[in-house]
């Protein structure tokens, strides 16, 4: 790791005023990302900002029909909270299978999705809940917030605050780890709102990052099963492959995997 | 047996040092004044070194020295050794291109080492690496085998024409001819046996330590075999004679091969202790480790196989090409000649065999022993052609087996081997019967209305361990004896050290030679200590690798008991004035049998010590050592079979059931034989699935790391249904066969021949990942 | 530099380091508490686990200066004097390890899980929650038997107290 100076913020404005000081400063929530990367010397940050302490970045909120998850909440204190697994159990169960128990306690959904690394699972569930992220700006829907391979459409200094889900009538999320390093090799998370639109996103299968997946969303549209998705061809175009996933499988497995979801969908 | 003797299941003695964190790993030992090293390597598969600029990494904070390959050779510190000489057909040796521990000249493989930075922190080493600069010519590189050997490939050694190591044959082709011109049926299979990294958790690491006033060096290292480390630092490599040179292996975090070769590391930190005059530390990070501890495996072979119209099997044709890497490593050349092809006849009654196998240099990381080394190969393609010729010919795989087992003791193979004793039927009997064989039709069909690709595959493996008869393997180009030293020192009070050249990284040697005393002098194991892993201690030994610890290393132990046993004998006659041949060890007593007379042990050691009345003419002192050198190998056997279910969406293959029924001979400890046995399972159901160390066209690494090379984890594989059968091994005094390799062995066919079952599709190669099988089970 | 307060296995410290130093660093290095290991580089397989208020974390992927303030257990902290903790006795009595090297941070996991999940054990459970923790001894087969021993084991001691 390279020489850092590290600071632990305890608000979100004394965070974006630490960043700007630092040359070329770095937000840290959970690090389970960043600090691999950082000991690998693949980035070098003159000045760490660590998120992790502040208070008004932790905890769920339940308000009628949106979730809201605050930024720095770690993945255990997502999955094991009462109003997740009621109003949302899908992003509970998402987030029971990513990364290991250790990760769990550190990792943040805001970390995840800041660094929206195409093989993250929690991008897919923004995307396919049509989620609104919030940041100490503005709020920024997930379909214009993921902009390709670890982009977004956060700026310089901008911090993530929380996430807010519309509570949707069914969710369901399944995925096929990469047998070496655990992310999801393809996940497929699906959503019927309430008002019975169908939205479909597939994380680790793009060469774009995560994506929506129009053609099983009109088919879950006409009719919500497993057996809906038969029909429907995925192209292995723009698909990702490598040494443990051809694009012919990852299309393949955007298929299997909506279909498991719809059928775990609750 | 007593509680603690041959044969009990006792709770291993080393284990609270390593539960509570007091384990003592070369990482964790700190001397004063310690620096430490980061070393430079080449980013380039083949590259000519021109230029190192280090001015600017030597002003940088903490740094003490920049050392490079150039001043290497100028210091005439020798290059890395191949200790094993194979002929090729030819008749002409090996070619042996030049491997310097610091490259001067040319970088042959992505992580070869070219300068190392000494510094007061691995941090700032690490800091100032960075700022050497490295002046590359890149030079054409070749990764593929198949690509290395042909016309016009980029050269890696002008010693070696065509990439090409040796061109070596084994066994009778005429005969073999002749039997294929015969056949009524003839099986043939391409089979590749992908590479592995080994892996073994802790990485490995050097700190050594010159002392100027003695002229002497101590080496605190990784190895499983620190003697043979000190004998080869010393012989070949220049960096001190033997007596100035201490080897110690402390606690080491497993090594399956990799920790028993002497590597660059090791020799360089020796060199730049000298060098700067304080302690140089080296401990390797995991990339490091995929970089350049030795491979395993990496073999393509094509092989034939002919039957009569019994469905006997009269003769095998095999050719194999082994990936060698850049260089040779220590022990590599013998992997895939005398380790493989002897045991080509695996435990079949196969009257003629003839193997070609030619070895090929590439661009990538040396390969050399990795768990079973050879035998994990031979037993995976006789497995698999006994699978395919099964269902070629339409007959049950188990029954084409016993067709063709050797039943007759001892039994001479066309290549080498003359296995001692066996009972095939056995093992293959316990297995099919714990997996409940003839119910697996209707378990299959159940699995099928259910969505389910279930399948079964039976593996009988056998292996030649307890390596090995030295003159045997001198004859066949070792340039070491294989033998084993021991020696027991009874001390005043009748506690008892037991020092062995065996070195224990994981075995549970600390447990498991205790019970041999245990057994023998009716003591408890808490009055016993083992001691190895330190040159100063122990006066020889050559290790342990090839499951041969407690084969040859225990039964040097035993030997060297017996000459105690025998003059304590003689010192308890003498104070209960009787005869020698009427006392008998019982319970820590001699005793005079039919009496109630006896002196315990501890009044015996104390009469050998304070010698005021021994009998006329003995030595003061109850210490004794042998050396043992086997008669043979050992030939563990058993049989594995387990049966999967493929999910044929995703191509996921997950654990039905698995069972191993074993013929170790004589168990020791069976808790720490079954650990072994797990573990090896483990490795080889990693190699049927998940592992594989994969390099682009380039020679650039693709896997080197844990995100990209799939260790097996918890929820990959299942628990296992041991059993075991016994034949007690003719040619140790003990009727031990070795149990440390048997499971990587085995394991690896059993499962490829269950999912291809599963599937209905015979080719499948390793490892089998869910898209390979989706993909097979789609393909037209 | 900076100075990071720590409680670690029970005492506290303050231990000047780079801004840089990774908590197992400190641990290892500053503290000498070797018993936490490093195997890999890539937060994968764990043999760096310690508690941190309570909860089992990667010490590896963890500046100190995140820790500060945190109250540490590691390997060294878990047993009460001689008397061992459940879960290394059930490591031991089940021959859960062998080399050794993976075994610390499998324990500290280990003990989280059953904290976790009680009584509530099985072995699949046990197996998916190992995900994090790599040995390459073991075959899992022991340490899987011993995590659910240990976890009986728990119960009875937390019964009893």
């Amino acid at each position: 790791m390279y020489q850092t100076t590290y600071h632990r913020a305890s608000s979100v404005d004394e965070a974006a005023s630490l960043f700007a000081k630092g040359s070329e400063s770095k937000f840290l929530a959970g690090g389970q990302t960043l600090l691999p990367v950082m000991k690998q010397r693949l980035a070098g940050p003159s000045d760490v900002i660590d998120l992790g302490r502040i208070k008004e970045l932790q905890g769920v909120e339940l308000s009628g029909d949106t979730l809201t998850i605050k930024a720095a909440t770690a993945y255990y204190d997502i999955m094991t909270n009462a109003d997740v697994k009621q109003a949302i159990p899908a992003i509970a169960y998402l987030t029971s299978v990513l990364g290991d128990p250790a990760v769990r306690y550190r990792g943040t959904i805001g970390g995840s999705i800041a660094n929206n690394d195409p093989a993250a699972d929690f991008p897919a569930a923004l995307l396919a809940l049509g989620a609104t992220v919030k940041t100490n700006k503005r709020s920024i829907a997930a379909d214009d917030f993921f902009q390709g391979l670890f982009t977004t459409a956060l700026e310089d200094g901008e911090i993530i605050t929380a996430v807010s889900f519309p509570v949707p009538a069914k969710a369901g999320y399944e995925k096929m780890r990469h047998p070496a390093s655990r992310f999801a090799l393809t996940g497929v998370f699906v959503a019927q709102t309430k008002s019975g639109d169908v939205r479909v996103a597939a994380t680790g299968a793009s060469q774009t990052g995560v994506m929506r997946v129009p053609a099983i969303e009109a088919a879950l549209k006409a009719n919500w099963s497993p057996s809906a998705i038969d029909s429907v061809t995925i192209s292995a175009n723009g698909l990702l492959a490598d040494i443990h996933g051809t694009a012919e499988y990852r299309a393949n497995l955007i298929k299997v995997m909506a279909q498991r979801a719809v059928a775990a969908a609750r | 047996m007593g509680v603690e003797g041959i044969g009990a299941r006792v709770v291993r003695k080393e284990d609270k040092r390593f539960i509570t964190g007091k384990g003592r790993y070369v990482d964790d030992i700190k001397l004063t004044g310690m620096t430490h090293a980061y070393f430079i390597r080449s980013p380039h598969a083949h590259a000519k070194v021109k230029k190192i600029d280090s001015s600017a990494a030597l002003k940088m904070p903490g740094v003490v020295a920049v050392l490079t390959g150039q001043q290497l050779v100028d210091d005439k510190v020798g290059n890395l050794i191949c200790g094993w000489a194979i002929t090729s057909k030819d008749g002409s040796p090996m070619k042996m291109g030049a491997w310097p521990a610091m490259a001067p000249e040319t970088v042959r493989f992505v992580g070869q080492a070219v300068a190392v930075v000494i510094a007061e922190s691995k941090n700032l080493a690490r800091d100032a690496a960075e700022a050497i600069v490295v002046d590359y010519e890149e030079l054409p590189a070749v990764a593929d085998m198949r690509a290395a050997i042909k016309p016009g490939a980029p050269q890696l050694h002008p010693e070696a024409p065509g990439n090409q190591v040796y061109d070596w044959v084994i066994g009778d082709e005429g005969a073999v001819n002749a039997a294929f011109s015969k056949a009524a049926n003839v099986v043939k299979l391409d089979v590749t046996n992908n590479r592995l990294a080994p892996n073994a958790m802790e990485p490995r690491a050097a700190i050594a330590d010159y002392d100027s006033a003695e002229e002497h060096f101590t080496l605190y290292t990784t190895s499983q075999n620190p003697h043979v480390a000190r004998l080869v630092l010393s012989a070949f490599y220049n960096i001190a004679p033997e007596h100035k040179l201490r080897v110690i292996a402390p606690d080491v975090g497993g090594g399956f091969g990799s920790k028993i070769f002497i590597y660059p590391e090791e020799m360089v930190a020796l060199w730049a202790s000298k060098k700067v005059g304080r302690p140089v530390k080296w401990t390797g990070d995991r990339t490091e480790a995929f970089l350049t501890d030795a491979h395993g495996r990496d073999h393509i072979t094509h092989a034939e196989m002919a039957f009569d119209a019994n469905n006997k099997i009269i003769g095998l044709r095999v050719k194999t090409y082994a990936n060698f890497g850049a260089y040779m490593s220590l022990f590599s050349s013998s992997v895939p000649t005398y380790l493989y092809a002897t045991l080509l006849s695996g435990q079949y009654n196969i009257p003629a065999i003839h193997a070609e196998v030619i070895g090929v240099y590439t661009n990538t990381t040396p390969v050399d022993a990795y768990r079973g080394a050879g035998r994990p190969e031979a037993s995976y393609l006789i497995e698999r052609l006994m699978e395919t010729a099964a269902r070629q010919l339409n007959v049950d795989p188990a029954q084409l087996r016993r067709t063709n087992f050797i039943t007759q003791f001892p039994h001479q193979t066309p290549v080498i081997m003359a296995y001692d004793t066996g009972d095939f039927n056995a093992s293959l009997d316990a297995a099919m019967k714990a997996i409940d064989y003839a119910g697996f039709p209707a378990r299959k069909a159940k699995a099928k209305a259910d969505g389910k690709l279930r399948g079964i595959g039976v593996s009988c493996y056998i292996e030649a361990c307890g390596i090995a008869p030295s003159k045997a393997v001198g004859s066949l180009g070792a340039g070491v004896g294989l033998w084993e030293s021991a020696e027991v020192r009874v001390n005043p009070v009748g506690t008892i050290e037991i020092l062995t050249g065996s070195h224990s990284h994981g075995q549970g040697h600390e447990t498991t030679f205790c019970q041999l005393v245990a057994e023998r002098l009716g003591v408890p194991i808490s009055q016993v200590s083992i001691v190895h892993g330190d040159t100063d201690k122990v006066q020889f030994g050559m290790g342990t690798y090839g499951s041969r610890s407690a084969a040859v290393g225990l039964t040097a132990i035993l030997k060297a008991m017996e000459k105690v046993e025998s003059k304590a004998k003689k010192i308890a006659a003498h104070a209960l004035e009787t005869s020698e041949a009427d006392i008998v060890i019982e319970n820590g007593e001699f005793k005079v049998t039919g009496t109630d007379k006896a002196i315990a042990l501890p009044m015996v050691a104390l009469a050998a010590y304070t010698a005021h009345n021994l009998p006329d003419g003995m030595e003061p002192g109850l210490k004794e050592s042998a050396f043992y050198d086997p008669t043979n190998f050992t030939f563990p056997a058993g049989a594995y079979i387990c049966e999967v279910e493929v999910d044929p969406g995703t191509g996921k293959t997950s654990f039905i059931n698995f069972v191993a029924a074993d013929d170790f001979g004589r168990l020791i400890n069976p808790m720490i034989v079954e650990g072994q046995v797990h573990g090896g399972l483990v490795q080889g159901i990693g190699q049927a699935l998940l592992e594989h160390a994969i390099y682009d066209a380039n020679g650039q690494p693709v896997t080197a790391s844990f995100m990209d090379y799939a260790m097996p984890r918890a929820d990959d594989v299942p628990s296992f249904n041991l059993s075991h059968t016994t034949t007690l091994c003719p040619g140790n005094p003990l009727g031990i066969k070795g149990c440390g390799e048997a499971g990587a062995i085995g394991a690896s066919a059993a499962v490829i021949n269950a999912i291809t079952d599963a599937i209905g599709k015979n080719n499948l190669e390793m490892p089998a990942t869910p898209d390979r099988v989706w993909r097979t089970i789609h393909a037209a | 530099m900076s100075t990071v307060k720590l409680t670690v296995n029970g005492k506290a410290v303050a231990v000047d380091v780079e801004d840089r130093t990774l908590l197992v660093q400190l641990l290892r290095d500053h503290l000498n508490l070797t018993g936490t290991h490093v195997g890999c580089d890539t937060s994968q397989c764990g043999a760096c686990v310690v508690h941190m208020d309570g909860r089992a974390v990667k010490s590896c992927t963890m500046l100190a200066g995140q820790a500060d303030g945190a109250t540490i257990t590691t390997i060294e902290g878990i047993a009460k004097g001689d008397e061992l903790h459940p879960m290394q006795a059930a490591f031991r009595d089940n021959h859960g390890l062998q080399c050794g090297y993976c075994t610390p941070g499998m324990i500290m996991s280990a003990i989280d899980i059953v904290h976790r999940h009680g009584g509530k054990l099985d072995e699949a459970t046990v197996r998916t929650e190992l995900e994090g923790n790599i040995c390459r001894c073991t075959g899992y087969h022991n340490i899987v038997k011993a995590v659910l021993d240990a976890a009986g084991r728990m119960k009875v001691s937390q019964a009893a107290e």
